[in-house]
């Protein structure tokens, strides 16, 4: 994935760094506002490099809308993998059936990717410990398909559609 | 109603944070424990902060951004605890487990670094 300019990149690591200030110190006041600004300015000098790859590009009114859209969907997820634990915990027979499976991925950037683990993580009975290229290893609570293709189906399917649009 | 409101969150973080606690002592091995542990930590922690902002409205926002940083860091933590586990050979219930793609996963990973 070729970076963005270096302006570019710097730009929207102030932005983000900004609306961050706003929401910590969750005041309008104009003075929090100005030291604000210069805050984000100065800290964004020394840590664009690291902080953004692909710069003002994530600003796109198609990428935002579909992260909206996302996350009450991943909380969703999260609430039900929640109450499938609890089952697994709490039923007598205790019905597990654990193993280590191998899933691939279409994602190309290391954010992309890294919402995607985090999004397999929070999932009902799946915890991601690995990435590498394009696979990731996923430990799975009950086994429902061992192969590379059917793991990937069954875990991923639900999530690359809205990934490779906010972060593809 | 608002403050049922705040007061069911807590609660209801509480609850998951008890199964979680359950859970570590139900289930046979690490990595089905870490499961275990994480959900139930994320949403617990969640819902209880959130729960907290709904309680004492002026500090609503900062309590979001806090409930955001716990959705987004929590995951990236227990990945790393488990691939340490995996690659410093804690034992797996060997009974329950059913397909190991670990060694394979890894194995690979040295093939590709010495191709360099």
């Amino acid at each position: 994935m070729e970076k963005a300019s270096k302006f570019n990149r710097y730009v929207f690591t102030v932005i983000v760094l900004y609306v961050s200030w706003i929401l910590i110190t969750a005041t309008t006041r104009t003075d929090e506002l100005i030291v604000g600004i210069i805050v984000s300015l100065l800290v964004a000098i020394g840590t664009y490099d690291y902080l953004s790859i692909q710069g003002l590009r994530h600003l796109s009114l198609k990428r935002l809308w579909f992260l909206v859209i996302y996350i009450p969907y991943y909380l969703w997820q999260v609430i039900l993998a929640n109450f499938d634990m609890a089952y697994r915990v709490l039923a007598p027979s205790m019905p597990i059936k654990p193993g280590f499976v191998i899933v691939h991925t279409d994602l190309k950037t290391d954010s992309g990717k890294l919402a995607l683990a985090n999004s397999i993580t929070l999932t009902p009975g799946t915890l991601t410990m690995d990435v590498k290229d394009d696979k990731l290893l996923v430990h799975w609570i009950y086994v429902k398909d061992r192969t590379i293709e059917g793991a990937t189906h069954e875990i991923c399917g639900r999530f690359e559609g809205f990934l490779k649009v906010i972060f593809g | 109603m608002r403050i049922f409101f705040g007061y069911f969150l807590l609660y209801f973080g509480a609850a998951f944070l008890f199964l979680g606690a359950f859970g570590l002592i139900r289930l046979p091995d690490l990595y089905t424990r870490m499961q275990a542990s994480t959900k139930s930590t994320t949403l617990g922690a969640f819902s209880s902060v959130l729960g907290v902002g709904i309680l004492m409205p002026h500090w609503f926002v900062k309590c979001l951004v806090v409930a955001f940083f716990i959705l987004l860091t929590a995951p990236v933590s227990s990945s790393a605890l488990m691939r340490a586990g995996y690659k410093t050979g804690v034992p797996f219930d060997k009974k329950r487990t059913v397909v190991n793609k670990g060694k394979e996963f890894f194995s690979e990973k040295k093939e590709k670094e010495e191709g360099k």
